[in-house]
């Protein structure tokens, strides 16, 4: 019996036990999947969590409910992977693998910024990128009495790249619902050189900061937190007073990746970016932000990319070339507040554009334009979410590469 | 001297292609930096990582080898954001 390995049971990691299951010929391949939490997190719904839109218990399920029958499902830590004796060392015991997954997703490490996690994390500086952080954070918002609110990002690239900018129109919205939008300054902190950095996105978009009365701060890069001061400082020196900092720290990948000597500078796995095969090691592929594949580590990249990979192992094992089909093909909801949302679709070529999603002419989403069906549509996302796109059941009418009809390309 | 070649609205290179040292040299003057060999080392590291296909950040400037964070900000006050357009490479993008 051959095996087939995959480590972590996150949106990847589930997705592609619930392909293979089915495409597997169960004589030949035993599946196993590894994971040491017992807990699925729906993470877009941290976005939600800290403005009281979610509840807790609609943002996590138990994970072994989406691990399908006919899949070994081992809940424990990974230790270690040996990729040229084609083995992983789990807690206590040594599992062997003809073909391996990697889908370890990416966490925040904000550690790597003096100060950030120091005296004063979850007090006034927090993250909404964990379900603690974000819980941590709702609790803090609900009695907040209002002053300098800073939305910071430390470095590139992290998960969700447009969640940071959600949160900023989203606390704008709530602060206004809460009758208090007068008495908080929110200021938006990106390293990049503005919130918009894509043409037609900055002409199409800027007029929300303005519009929500949105400061910007633009290449900041954050050296460390001053916590007796209560300030982020910068390597330029430029300094930024806070009452309550909500900081994207460093974003990186699993430190299993590093202890194995698998991963880049911020544990990334180098990947093909159009088969998700590992560079290193041809047994090995990667998905989701795991891997170091210039696409946005979002869920729906992960669900098209599970499409392409689905196929690639199933034409590795035939000892056929492999396709170079994934595009970078991201679809991703963006909330503006006030119950509107805009729909970006995109991929590695192409930035996203205005036009009608997913027919063109008709929609009835539109893109890169604020709409409250939009809004419903990332609501609806949810749903979705727990009971299709982990099944890896296809999303209708939306293909796993990027179409261009219905965009308004140049 | 003046650049004749195509620039975007923010005054980077269109094209890496039309590229050349007096061009980043006219570049560096527009933003009042005067260069030296110890800006050309940091621009020509900048020029391969761009070629390798490799993302440009803080992180990859700090494990560069060539500069660490402080010298590159007194090199370039405005940091990446100069330095690439110096270097005729696109400025660090986001998503949208």
């Amino acid at each position: 019996m051959k095996q087939l390995l995959i480590l972590g049971a996150g949106t990847s990691g589930t997705m592609m036990a619930n392909h293979l299951v089915k495409k597997l010929n169960k004589n030949e391949w035993k599946i196993t999947i590894i994971d040491q939490y017992k807990t699925h997190y729906y993470q877009p719904g941290f976005l939600f969590l800290p403005f009281d839109t979610y509840t807790e218990d609609q943002v996590k399920k138990k994970g072994n409910k989406f691990i399908p029958k006919g899949v070994n499902y081992i809940q424990t830590k990974i230790e270690q992977i040996f990729p040229k004796e084609n083995k992983v060392k789990l807690e206590n015991e040594t599992i062997n693998y003809d073909i391996l997954i990697v889908a370890t997703g990416c966490k925040i490490a904000p550690e790597e910024i003096e100060g950030m996690k120091g005296k004063n994390w979850q007090k006034n500086i927090f993250d909404f990128y964990t379900y603690e952080g974000s819980l941590a954070l709702r609790n803090k918002l609900r009695d907040w009495k209002g002053g300098k609110m800073l939305i910071h990002i430390t470095e590139m690239p992290i998960k969700c790249p447009v969640a940071p900018l959600e949160f900023a129109f989203l606390a704008d919205s709530y602060f206004t619902k809460k009758g208090m939008r007068d008495k908080v300054e929110i200021t938006y902190v990106t390293p990049l050189s503005g919130a918009f950095t894509k043409d037609k996105c900055s002409k199409s978009l800027t007029y929300l900061l303005d519009d929500k009365n949105i400061n910007i701060e633009t290449d900041f890069a954050i050296e460390h937190v001053d916590n007796e001061n209560n300030k982020i400082v910068d390597y330029a020196e430029k300094e930024l007073d806070y009452d309550l900092l909500v900081t994207v720290p460093t974003n990186m990948g699993d430190e299993v990746i590093e202890g194995s000597g698998m991963g880049d500078d911020l544990n990334f796995v180098p990947t093909h970016h159009n088969t998700l095969q590992s560079l290193e090691n041809e047994n090995v592929f990667v998905i989701g932000d795991a891997t170091d594949v210039p696409a946005s580590k979002a869920g729906s990249v992960a669900h098209f990319q599970a499409e392409t990979l689905t196929d690639n192992i199933l034409l590795y094992i035939a000892g056929k070339p492999l396709k170079e089909e994934f595009d970078g093909h991201a679809n991703c909801f963006i909330e503006t507040g006030f119950n509107k949302a805009l729909l970006i679709d995109f991929n590695y070529e192409h930035e996203p554009v205005h036009g009608t999603f997913p027919f063109a002419g008709i929609g009835p989403l539109q893109l890169l334009k604020e709409s409250v069906i939009n809004h419903w549509g990332k609501l609806a996302f949810r749903w979705i979410y727990w009971n299709m796109l982990l099944k890896g059941i296809p999303i209708p009418f939306v293909g796993r590469n990027m179409s261009t009809k219905g965009k308004k390309l140049d | 001297m003046s650049i004749d070649v195509k620039r975007t609205d923010e005054g980077y290179l269109a094209n890496f292609s039309d590229w050349n040292k007096e061009i980043g040299n006219e570049i560096a003057k527009e933003d009042e930096i005067e260069m030296t060999d110890k800006h050309w080392e940091v621009i020509t590291w900048i020029q391969e990582q761009i070629k390798l296909g490799k993302a440009l950040s803080i992180r990859s400037i700090k494990k560069s080898g060539v500069v660490d964070i402080k010298e590159f900000y007194k090199l370039f006050p405005r940091g990446l954001k100069i330095s690439t357009k110096i270097a005729g490479v696109e400025k660090p993008k986001g998503c949208i």
